[in-house]
């Protein structure tokens, strides 16, 4: 959907993420970018550069926020730091949504730095959902999870992950960020038809989508997020933006990451794959 | 992290069987990795690894449940390992890189990321140290003082500042009685080696290597430049940024011992006679002016008084 509650209600186009090798073009050139996602947890710090360079952004800019190490699949209760300081830098950057990923990382306080899969249960899901809940009474701001690319399934799981993945929002009542290149790595690495994926999710909570590139090694896919889109992935995001209607966009790079320029080109050519989508809104 | 469970839950109907489940997964995927960079072979209790990963992992057509475990494993040290190099590159100096792996992985063992931020993964290093000194010998002293100004260079370049104190604030209150706080973002550091000139020379070095070739490295590759190890020499320095740049100021040890009495939170006029006798109080006004231009006082708070190294 391209505006709704789950992402306020914004009509966001296509955007990339904010990197540091990119800051000086940024600042110095001010190219026009629809908007620019950051990793939260790179700015939930007290001072210094980092939240100096993240104000000259905001002055030119719509900001998203994105975090990897919220963990709502963990057991643990989220962190009360952890919290404090993601709501500073939610009223600093006035995030219209914040996402971060359906899975979990951390056990008694350990810290895996790892998005690691969750085992597709009942019990699993009603936790997982609860803390979504606690976080956005928290944060006061939507919240999108994003499904995750994994390279592991469990005997414990009691169903799909799509079903999964619809279970934990609807009971959370929250968005989904719809990683489109992660659902094509899972489906891989687990045989499964991401068609019936995307099919299959309550498509009027999608909030946000993601696309990347990933590696294709001997027995599995990694999502590396150092490749341009590869063509099955974009043909999936056509089918995604059909089905769910065409959400801000989202393209990730992460590493070998070549200029500002190619970086843009790429997330742009997302518009070369929505023309179904707008049209049969039109 | 508490010790992970005999068996994974076979059914997971609850938090706690949950968290049964994430404690045995997440202890196989922090656990060190085997001298070829596999998984282990046995797991905690002596069976073996392929038996416990099958319990609760399935296979697939193509990667067993040992395997697909293993990816993880692996993904977790090779993140923090790359952390730790990035956090480090004087230690790495002073060590050589071979003994720097080995520490890294001894220190990730022993002390796994109790913070959701990889920013605070070397905030144990100069304590872990000290502890174990065997593994930097013999430059435990050195590589001690490295990673304490290594851990300090983070602090200032991303902790607090809080409001600067004017001149009339500091009217309002006699000598006596007047407290002024540290910026959060200053360490003081007393060394037995220049350890900021050490620093920086590793600095140019590294701007240098990446200036020469745009070749991509493997760590295994990395062969770099040897930057001298520095002679032992006292020097007291106070790593901090102005203008969100970062510095390291060189100090006096009579200015060093007013800044460390300020910081442990001491009223002005005790911090002053901690200079010593000798000190002429243009000297110590010329000082304070220097530091009021910078920035460096606040008013005194509990979080960082008394932080000293």
């Amino acid at each position: 959907m391209p505006a709704n509650r789950f992402n306020g209600q914004c009509d966001y186009g296509i955007g990339i993420g904010l990197r540091v090798p990119h800051y000086a073009h940024i600042l110095a050139k001010k190219p026009v970018v629809d908007w620019f996602e950051i990793i939260s947890e790179n700015f939930m710090v007290d001072g210094g550069r980092p939240l100096q360079l993240l104000d000259q952004i905001l002055e030119q800019y719509r900001v998203v926020q994105h975090g990897v190490s919220m963990y709502f699949g963990s057991a643990d209760r989220p962190d009360r730091t952890h919290l404090r300081k993601l709501k500073a830098l939610v009223k600093r950057t006035r995030t219209p949504w914040l996402s971060d990923h359906l899975c979990w990382g951390s056990v008694d306080g350990t810290y895996t730095h790892d998005l690691l899969p969750m085992p597709y249960t009942f019990a699993a899901a009603r936790r997982t959902a609860e803390k979504i809940r606690m976080v956005r009474d928290y944060l006061e701001v939507p919240i999108c999870v994003e499904n995750v690319s994994s390279y592991a399934e469990f005997h414990a799981s009691e169903m799909t992950e799509w079903e999964f993945l619809s279970e934990v929002v609807e009971l959370a009542d929250c968005g989904i960020l719809l990683d489109v290149n992660n659902i094509y790595v899972s489906s891989k690495n687990h045989s499964f038809d991401p068609y019936a994926y995307l099919d299959h999710i309550p498509h009027h909570r999608v909030g946000q989508m993601h696309v990347a590139g990933h590696t294709r090694f001997e027995k599995y896919i990694l999502d590396t997020h150092d490749h341009p889109v590869l063509d099955p992935v974009w043909k999936l995001y056509a089918h995604a933006t059909r089905r769910c209607g065409v959400s801000a966009t989202l393209l990730e790079w992460d590493d070998k990451i070549p200029s500002f320029d190619e970086v843009h080109h790429e997330a742009l050519k997302a518009n070369e794959f929505i023309g179904d989508a707008k049209k049969a809104a039109s | 992290m508490k010790r992970p469970p005999k068996h994974a839950p076979a059914r997971i109907d609850s938090t706690a069987d949950l968290r049964r489940f994430q404690r045995m997964m997440a202890a196989a995927v922090i656990r060190p990795l085997d001298a070829d960079d596999n998984l282990q072979q046995k797991w905690v209790d002596g069976r073996a690894m392929a038996d416990v990963a099958a319990e609760y992992i399935k296979p697939n057509d193509r990667l067993s449940s040992f395997e697909r475990l293993q990816l993880y494993n692996q993904m977790y040290w090779y993140r923090l390992l790359e952390a730790v190099r990035d956090d480090c590159p004087g230690l790495r100096a002073v060590l050589g890189e071979p003994a720097f792996e080995r520490l890294a992985r001894a220190y990730l063992t022993d002390c796994p990321s109790q913070s959701f931020t990889l920013r605070n993964l070397s905030a144990r290093l100069a304590d872990y140290l000290r502890a174990h000194p065997r593994l930097t010998a013999p430059h435990t002293a050195l590589a001690i003082e490295v990673a304490r100004f290594e851990w300090a260079q983070t602090v200032a370049f991303d902790d607090a500042a809080r409001p600067v104190l004017t001149l009339a604030d500091l009217a309002a209150s006699p000598p006596r009685r007047l407290r002024l706080g540290l910026q959060p973002y200053i360490t003081l550091l007393a060394l037995r080696h220049p350890i900021d000139t050490f620093v920086i020379s590793v600095k140019r070095r590294d701007v240098l290597r990446a200036e020469a070739s745009n070749a991509p490295e493997s760590p295994a590759g990395r062969r770099p430049t040897r930057v001298r190890r520095p002679r032992p020499g006292r020097t007291w320095v106070a790593v901090h940024r102005h203008h969100n740049r970062l510095f390291y100021k060189r100090l006096e040890p009579a200015a060093f011992r007013i800044l460390t009495a300020l910081q442990a939170g001491r009223p002005l006029a005790q911090a002053i006679a901690a200079a010593g006798p000798r000190v002429k109080p243009a000297q110590i006004q010329a000082w304070f002016t220097a530091w009021m231009s910078l920035g460096w006082f606040c008013a005194p708070g509990n979080k960082r008084r008394g932080r000293r190294s």
